[in-house]
């Protein structure tokens, strides 16, 4: 039988392993060594690997990814983490300016194999802020790979991919995801960057997704199953390098597309993914694609606002039906009385 | 020189202004105290961070501040909001989400404002406010305008290069800045010596950047108070900026309403001696010793506020949550 963890022990272990098989790597974040460990992805790290390896950082995230950036010049292979994407606002100077270009720059001969780790959320009133889904932003600078992995699996795999690769990762994780479990081996194993996943088979509408919009997707395709319409869902993993290649062909196959993220949908990664399969399909498209995001609308912070601000399953799963021209009621399931928590036993703040 | 030589010996508030002083710092307490006893009913659907044992900085700061000065925090913002003068049923039912919060539900806990009272904002990134205060009073000396711009920070923000920016151009120009340090050891888990040189304080980052700067017992509202003074007069007499930093402690953990000496990262025994250095009750013993209040008045004084907090609350669970439009609403200006 295989092993059950839940996505953040998955993380934990990935940097432990990678912290054990590699003396150049090391971890970095506000509150990294700290009680509550980001959110328990890093937590008793510091015990294993000592204050040398796993450690604070002053309130400083510009100067502190410089900082990191240039020891991964000179051979280390660190792992940085933002609490919150909100706060890698801050570092945007170095990533971009610096981070992006090296390789590119230095004919081949620097690289900066610096990962990035930044969470993203929704929920409990975390409000314009602290809330941000900012994946397009990193996606748009080329010279950077952003990943988001959905499953448990996945996040162990691929940011054990991401630190051992030679560019800058960012790695992009949704909180709602951290309780969420899944079949992990205990080996040290890598989940490739830049291919896509087929998370459920389908022959009518193809559903790509990533991250936590993953997971609605696939509450979308059981929605759907019921009113017989049979989607497939693709489950991105990466932004980029983006896997067309995988878009296109689902989309030959279904001839429908229907986009779903976690982020804002104008000039966000959705448009990247319904041009690619206008690019590479639009032969087999039977009908114009969609996108499901968020509206171009800071997030609002009282529950009763962000109820309509967030999409749900359904609001998926009625965007593929439209693409088949279907009209359905669909029913959603009793979610409890806030739509502003992963599950009723979660009681904040976070 | 210490701080009481620069501003002048010992000076003390006027009986009526200490009980100002008291009342103010007792009003902070309360809300908050019923915050966290109301937190865990779940509809308070958002971060909030309690300043339960940092009453005396705002309250000391606010007393010298007129209505026209203008006030910028970050996230552990109530008591600076409360002291400003910010409406406290508008801050009860923003936290509540509400149609009656002072941010229509669209800030929360960690984005109060009160443009009446001069308390622009408080935002929840490190030092974001911190130049922004500083392009205020720039802009207030270019019009013209009678303003002081009071921002309010913790030691955490201080690391920050945004800080060190802004710090530099208000010194440079010589605006009218009080910048005020509230040093209350921890940002969120980390220790201070995790984050900044041994033995020194914030308020060493003062003469660098050209101003002057002093430090002080952040638990003691009448040391807050003749500091306060001294920096908010100069800066409106075209003095300058001022950095202040006050020694405090947070009681609760960082977001949330409970105690955290569970988690092992600072001890039972430290909270416990920084409680018996309590800003509110050993002012108020204080008081009852000089004569300033007794019995009658403090009772009379907790009634009031209970009533109030009472009528806070009331209103912010009856007032309706915002319309779905809101939503959409002020993306832009029209
Ligand atoms: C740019 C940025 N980085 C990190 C955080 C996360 N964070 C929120 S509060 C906080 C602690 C700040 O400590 P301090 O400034 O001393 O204020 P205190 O909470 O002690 O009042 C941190 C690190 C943030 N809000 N913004």
């Amino acid at each position: 039988m295989t092993r059950e963890i839940k996505y953040f022990e998955a993380l934990r272990e990935a940097q432990a392993q990678c912290l054990e098989s590699d003396r150049d790597v090391v971890v970095m974040g506000l509150g990294v060594p700290g009680p509550t460990g980001v959110f328990g992805t890093t937590k008793n790290l510091v015990d294993d690997y000592g204050p040398d390896r796993v450690f604070d950082m002053p309130s400083s995230e510009n100067a502190m990814t410089g900082m990191l950036l240039g020891a991964s010049g000179n051979g280390m292979r660190p792992i940085m983490v933002h609490m919150r994407v909100d706060f890698a606002v801050l570092s945007m100077e170095p990533l971009v300016n610096q981070a992006a270009k090296w390789h590119y720059m230095y004919g081949g001969k620097m690289r900066a194999p610096l990962t990035v780790r930044m969470i993203i959320g929704q929920g409990w009133g975390q409000g314009p802020q602290h809330s941000q889904a900012l994946q397009a932003w990193f996606a748009h600078i080329p010279g950077l790979k952003v990943i988001m992995p959905t499953t448990a699996h996945d996040a162990k795999g691929m940011l054990i991919a991401a630190v051992r690769d030679d560019a800058p990762v960012i790695s992009i994780e949704h909180r709602w995801l951290y309780g969420v479990s899944g079949a992990v081996p205990e080996e040290m194993y890598e989940t490739p960057i830049g291919k896509a996943r087929i998370m459920r088979p389908g022959k009518d509408v193809t559903i790509v997704a990533a991250s936590y919009a993953s997971l609605l997707a696939l509450r979308a395709a059981e929605m759907l199953a019921d009113a017989g319409i049979d989607a497939e869902v693709l489950d991105l993993r990466t932004i980029t390098p983006l896997d067309r290649q995988s878009i296109v062909e689902s989309v030959r196959k279904t001839g429908r597309l229907v986009v779903a993220d976690t982020g804002t949908a104008e000039f966000g990664i959705s448009a990247e993914i319904v041009c690619a399969a206008v690019e590479g399909a639009s032969e087999s498209l039977k009908t114009a694609p969609r996108r499901v995001g968020l509206p171009s609308v800071p997030t609002p912070t009282s529950p009763a606002l962000s109820e309509h601000f967030y999409p749900r399953a359904i609001n998926i799963a009625e965007a593929a039906a439209a693409t088949l021209g279907a009209k359905i009621q669909f029913t959603e399931p009793e979610t409890g009385k806030w739509h502003d928590v992963p599950d009723p036993s979660f009681t904040g703040p976070y | 020189m210490t701080p009481e030589a620069a501003i002048g010996g010992n000076a003390r508030p006027e009986v009526e202004a200490r009980q100002e002083l008291y009342r103010s710092m007792l009003r902070t307490r309360r809300v908050e105290e019923a915050i966290v006893d109301r937190y865990a009913e779940q509809e308070m659907r958002c971060p909030v961070h309690i300043c339960i044992g940092q009453e005396a900085p705002p309250t000391g700061v606010s007393a010298h501040l007129q209505k026209q000065d203008h006030v910028y925090s970050a996230h552990r913002s109530h008591g600076h909001y409360l002291a400003k003068g910010g409406d406290m049923p508008a801050m009860i039912a923003e936290i509540y989400g509400k149609a009656d919060g002072c941010a229509v539900g669209k800030g929360g806990s960690q984005h109060l404002i009160d443009l009446d009272a001069g308390f622009i904002c408080s935002a929840p990134i490190l030092a974001s406010t911190i130049s922004v205060g500083v392009g205020d009073a720039w802009a207030a000396r270019q019009r013209g305008e009678d303003r002081v711009i009071v921002i309010y920070f913790g030691d955490g923000s201080t690391e920050e290069g945004a800080f060190h920016e802004a710090m530099n151009f208000a010194g440079v120009n010589k605006l009218p800045v009080v910048f005020v340090c509230e040093n209350n050891l921890y940002s969120v888990h980390t220790l201070l010596e995790t984050r900044q040189p041994e033995n020194q304080t914030v308020r060493r980052l003062g003469p660098p950047n050209g101003m002057e700067s002093f430090d002080g017992d952040g638990n003691d509202v009448e040391e807050v108070w003749r500091l306060a003074e001294y920096a908010v007069n100069k800066a409106r007499n075209g003095g300058g900026p001022t950095l202040l930093e006050f020694h405090t402690y947070r009681w609760m953990e960082h977001c949330g309403p409970l105690d955290d000496t569970h988690l092992g990262y600072r001890s039972a025994e430290e909270l416990e001696s920084w409680k018996t250095r309590c800003p509110v009750d050993n002012y108020r013993d204080r008081l009852i010793e000089d004569g300033s209040v007794d019995q009658a008045w403090l009772d009379s004084a907790e009634k009031t506020l209970h009533r109030e907090i009472e009528a806070a609350f009331t209103a912010a669970k009856n007032s309706p949550f915002p319309d779905a439009e809101e939503l959409f609403r002020h993306v832009y200006p029209e």
